[in-house]
């Protein structure tokens, strides 16, 4: 068994987590990351990426929207290269209450939103795809903001700054020392070593799977899991964040992410113990397609790639209430106060948009218990890859040889941080993944330096595989990339390439038809009629460790 | 701006099979071939036009892709409206002079001797090899004194006399380069008792838009179509051109590519074998005098993507004594005016190679093509003589001598 000891352990790398661990190492804190699966693999990793303005809750939850907006401004500026400035329309419908239009002008005032009336004609300059028979429309600063990248570039500067990530590795129990926890044993899920891990402050950032951490210390957390589900289209329909102008309800959002489009969410609740295993319903994915046409109308002939849901991390304070009702607010808990448990903080509730701030509110507390640390920096110092704004034009003629679309495809994906990725070397911007440009060098940079163990912790990484193919033509080039850059031994990498297929048709599944119907045949022809994956047979190594 | 006029692209399963096909991605690495260049990086072009890759200027609308394609996506079709769509305007002699073959042949028809001369000398290719970047190794088709109209207003009367009547498309090359085939269209269908209305109004298009004067092409077309449309509807005619590339044009890229209805011609237009293979078939067979001769048949890709190949050969294969050999279907590479240009002339050489060797290995005495672009490549690059299936059933007919 390993031991390790360090100042601070955060458990979970989500968002918070991650922006927690960020937050301690600006501060000179020494600070562990534990995370059960993969940075941003859960309620983090599946929302549909929207830089909130904080209209959307402007409405029902002034203090929730006055949180967002500030936010959004300090986020444009330390996390420019995971955030593309949209901006955002709420257009109300012929069915919609109209009164709620005028509501919400005067709401976003009160949050200090900006938010302004535009034509219709002019919505519809804007966004010639919009359902044509909208009666109003309301510009807001809405945004888009890709998670995965924010939580890998939180980590990465953290790991930058001395903190080490411990990936793939569940945490088994807290352990006490008397009415302290005084440290954590886990176990890394893929090799199965044991590691025990001391220090003096343990955050708790593991969102909704905090109720089952805290068990294990002996402390009741009631968490209330509620299901969002999303659908995600094969290309951009829109390049405005589109809001339905209304109370919020089920499918009334159109997101612009990267090359797709996702139409979110809806509302659901979930039992505590079936968190984990949580799928899309069929009614789900209806009334997402039939609100979504409503706002879009070429919805309907547009492919769907895939359906995907995420559980809200509310904390239920007092009583049940819906998903939506409940308020999204910071929860902070101080176990010695609550619980008599020392060196135990729990960080929950919030939302992607206030991560920076939660962490910040969890390391202030963190610190002022250990008596150590200097003052939060995270609101000024920018992310690794956002150092500096990068102009597009510049880097394609610095890359002069490499085609436009593998340079702005990476320099999107990793800003300022693609000097380190590209160089004009052949093999490097080799391309293997063909729908969203990922070359070889990109993937070599992310085995290395972003703590990648399997094909779907790259993808997170680098969108391998999350274009109209599905991983089709990637998958099984990445897998050998594993290999050749000492990832994984072969066998490992065909393990690893059935998990990823698995991962991926999971999502396709619910939304199987059509050209998706098609694509999926003909990638089920490549990998079992022509390499025969489905008879390799793994020896179950970590099993039998 | 996201515009989604052609959403074909979102059918695209990644398959691939358009790229195996592409003979350009298969001459250069320089194209990373019809699936990258189109549905691929259609989706980012979308998200952001800067994404836009130089490298999809090597395509060359054969439109062998999309004969492959298995999911109906228009490849060549995006990735040629990606060229006007988002590259920047800006002023390109070169490019202008060989798009608007209408207005160069106007001009070189009233001096034509002068111009075949000087075209020909080496000073005149050097000059025009470096300053406007023409191959010097290429070589320049003929030009005709006087234009073919001319020459059809002298017999439009016999023509009109004609119970049956069809009108004819003749095209920048027949008008302004080569009379005689437009005569030997006259030629083979009066002997079907079929009258010859010319209407020619401008240029088709195609090389307008393989140079991305997407504007003046729409324009050329709208009068095209009207003035095609008017001759029609006059006699109750089917509509015909002798060139594969025009009719490909007038019949499917005005409706795909331009976006324009063509509907009042659509239905009407043929290219003309599949006419006279009708007729054929019909019992309207003239006597046909033997040709005795070793043919080779290569098949122009713009009539593969109309599916008009087979028209063709059961026509060759009425005429007696013609000893014909299908060749494999390859591109010959000059896809219009881009082997005239010299970043392109060496893929160009380069895609017509395998054609020029099956050539050769069926050795004929002849080669027959439907296209003139295709002639002038093959003219060029082998030994042999290039004529038109028409101007051989034409010999057939009149008994003169190929």
């Amino acid at each position: 068994m390993r031991r390790i000891e360090t100042e601070a352990i955060v458990i979970g790398g989500g968002a918070t987590g991650a922006g927690t661990l960020r937050d301690l190492s600006l501060r000179g804190v020494r600070a562990v990351l534990i995370e059960k699966s993969d940075i941003a693999s859960g309620t983090t990793g599946r929302n549909h990426g929207l830089l909130h303005s904080g209209a959307r809750y402007a409405v029902n939850d002034l203090e929730s929207a006055r949180e967002c907006i500030s936010e959004n401004r300090i986020l444009k500026k330390i996390a420019r290269h995971c955030i593309e400035d949209t901006g955002g329309l709420f257009v109300t419908l012929p069915e919609d209450d109209p009164s709620y239009h005028g509501k919400l002008i005067e709401h976003c005032r009160y949050a200090g939103i900006r938010c302004e009336e535009i034509g219709v004609r002019e919505a519809l300059r804007m966004e010639p795809n919009l359902n044509p028979e909208i009666l109003s429309a309301l510009r807001v600063p809405d945004g888009t903001i890709d998670p995965f990248r924010l939580t890998s570039a939180n980590v990465l500067d953290a790991q930058e700054r001395g903190a080490s990530v411990f990936t793939h590795t569940e945490v088994e129990e807290i352990l006490r020392d008397g009415d302290r926890a005084a440290g954590v044993r886990c176990r890394d899920r893929l090799t199965g070593e044991k590691i025990e891990i001391y220090a003096g402050i343990i955050v708790n950032a593991s969102g909704v799977w905090g109720q089952r951490l805290s068990a294990s210390a002996g402390i009741e957390l009631r968490m209330f899991p509620s299901k969002g589900s999303m659908l995600i289209i094969d290309y951009r329909i829109n390049n405005k964040v589109v809001n339905r102008c209304r109370v919020p309800s089920d499918g009334d959002i159109i997101v612009p992410g990267d090359t797709v489009s996702l139409i979110g969410t809806t509302s659901k609740k979930v039992d505590y113990d079936r968190i984990d295993e949580i799928t899309v319903d069929d009614d789900e994915i209806a009334t997402l397609l039939e609100s979504g046409e409503k706002l879009i109308p070429s919805v309907s002939r547009a492919r769907v790639l895939r359906a995907y849901c995420g559980v809200r991390p509310l904390i239920a304070v007092s009583g049940e209430m819906d998903g939506r009702e409940i308020s999204r607010g910071i929860v902070l808990i101080d176990h010695e106060k609550r619980d008599a448990v020392g060196g135990l903080i729990t960080i929950a509730g919030g939302k992607l948009m206030t991560y920076r701030l939660m962490a910040e509110m969890a390391a202030d507390l963190a610190c002022a218990k250990l008596k150590a640390g200097k003052k939060c920096r995270t609101h000024r110092t920018p992310l690794p890859g956002s150092e500096r704004r990068v102009d597009q034009a510049r880097s394609v003629k610095f890359f002069t040889g490499i085609p436009n679309s593998v340079v702005g495809s990476t320099l999107y994906r990793h800003g300022h941080r693609i000097r380190n990725i590209l160089h004009r070397e052949k093999r490097n911007y080799g391309l293997i993944c063909e729908c969203e440009m990922v070359t070889e060098g990109e993937i070599e940079y992310a085995l290395k330096k972003l703590n990648v163990r399997d094909i779907v912790d790259l993808r997170r990484r680098t969108r391998i595989g999350m274009g109209p193919c599905q991983g089709q033509l990637c998958a099984y080039r990445a897998a050998g990339l594993f290999v050749k850059y000492d990832s994984a031994t072969s066998d490992e990498s065909n393990k690893m390439l059935v998990d990823f297929l698995e991962e991926r048709w999971k999502g396709i599944k619910p939304v199987l038809w059509g050209d998706a119907l098609r694509e999926v045949e003909f990638g089920y022809w490549i990998y079992q009629g022509l390499f025969g994956l489905g008879d390799v047979r793994f020896e179950e190594e970590a099993e039998k460790r | 701006m996201i515009r989604l006029q052609n959403i074909s692209f979102d059918h695209c399963i990644k398959c691939t099979v358009c790229t195996v096909y592409c003979p350009v991605a298969r001459a250069t690495h320089h194209f990373p071939g019809p699936k990258q260049s189109g549905p691929d990086t259609e989706r980012l072009r979308i998200k952001s036009p800067e994404l836009l890759d130089e490298s999809l200027k090597y395509c060359t609308n054969c439109k062998r892709c999309e004969i492959a394609c298995p999911s109906n996506v228009k490849i060549a079709d995006i990735i040629q409206s990606s060229k006007w769509r988002y590259f920047k305007k800006s002023l390109r002699p070169r490019d202008f002079f060989l798009a608007h073959t209408d207005l160069m042949g106007s001009v070189a028809t009233r001096a034509s001797l002068l111009v075949n001369f000087f075209i020909k000398l080496p000073p005149v290719k050097l000059f025009l090899d470096l300053f406007f970047r023409i191959p010097s190794e290429r070589r320049f088709p003929k030009y005709a004194r006087g234009s073919f109209l001319a020459w059809y207003k002298k017999h439009r009367a016999e023509q009109e006399a004609f119970a049956e009547r069809a009108v004819y498309f003749p095209g920048c090359y027949v008008n302004y380069n080569n009379h005689e085939l437009g005569k030997d269209v006259v030629t083979v269908l009066n002997a079907m008792n079929i009258g010859v209305i010319v209407s020619y109004e401008k240029c088709c298009g195609v090389p307008l838009i393989a140079n991305g004067y997407i504007d003046r092409a729409r324009k050329n077309a709208l009068l095209n179509i009207n003035s095609l449309a008017a001759s029609a509807a006059e006699s109750g005619a089917r509509i015909i051109s002798a060139s594969s590339s025009c009719s490909f044009a007038l019949k499917h890229e005005y409706r795909n590519l331009l976006e324009l209805d063509n509907s009042a011609i659509f239905d009407s237009l043929d290219y003309i074998t599949r006419f006279i293979h009708e007729r054929f078939l019909k019992g309207n067979l003239p006597e046909l005098k033997p040709v005795r001769l070793r043919a080779a048949y290569h098949s122009p890709c713009h009539l593969e993507r109309m599916g008009g190949v087979m028209n063709t050969i059961e026509v060759l294969k009425k005429i007696p004594g013609l000893d014909l050999t299908i060749l494999h279907s390859e591109c010959c590479g000059i896809a219009g005016t881009y082997g005239f240009k010299k970043e392109y002339y060496r893929v160009s050489q380069k895609v017509g190679a395998e054609l020029f060797k099956r050539i050769e290995r069926a050795d004929p005495q002849i080669v027959i093509t439907d296209c003139e672009t295709c002639k002038w490549q093959i003219e060029m690059s082998t030994p042999y003589r290039v004529e038109h299936p028409v101007t051989v059933l034409a010999r057939s007919i009149d008994g003169g001598k190929l």
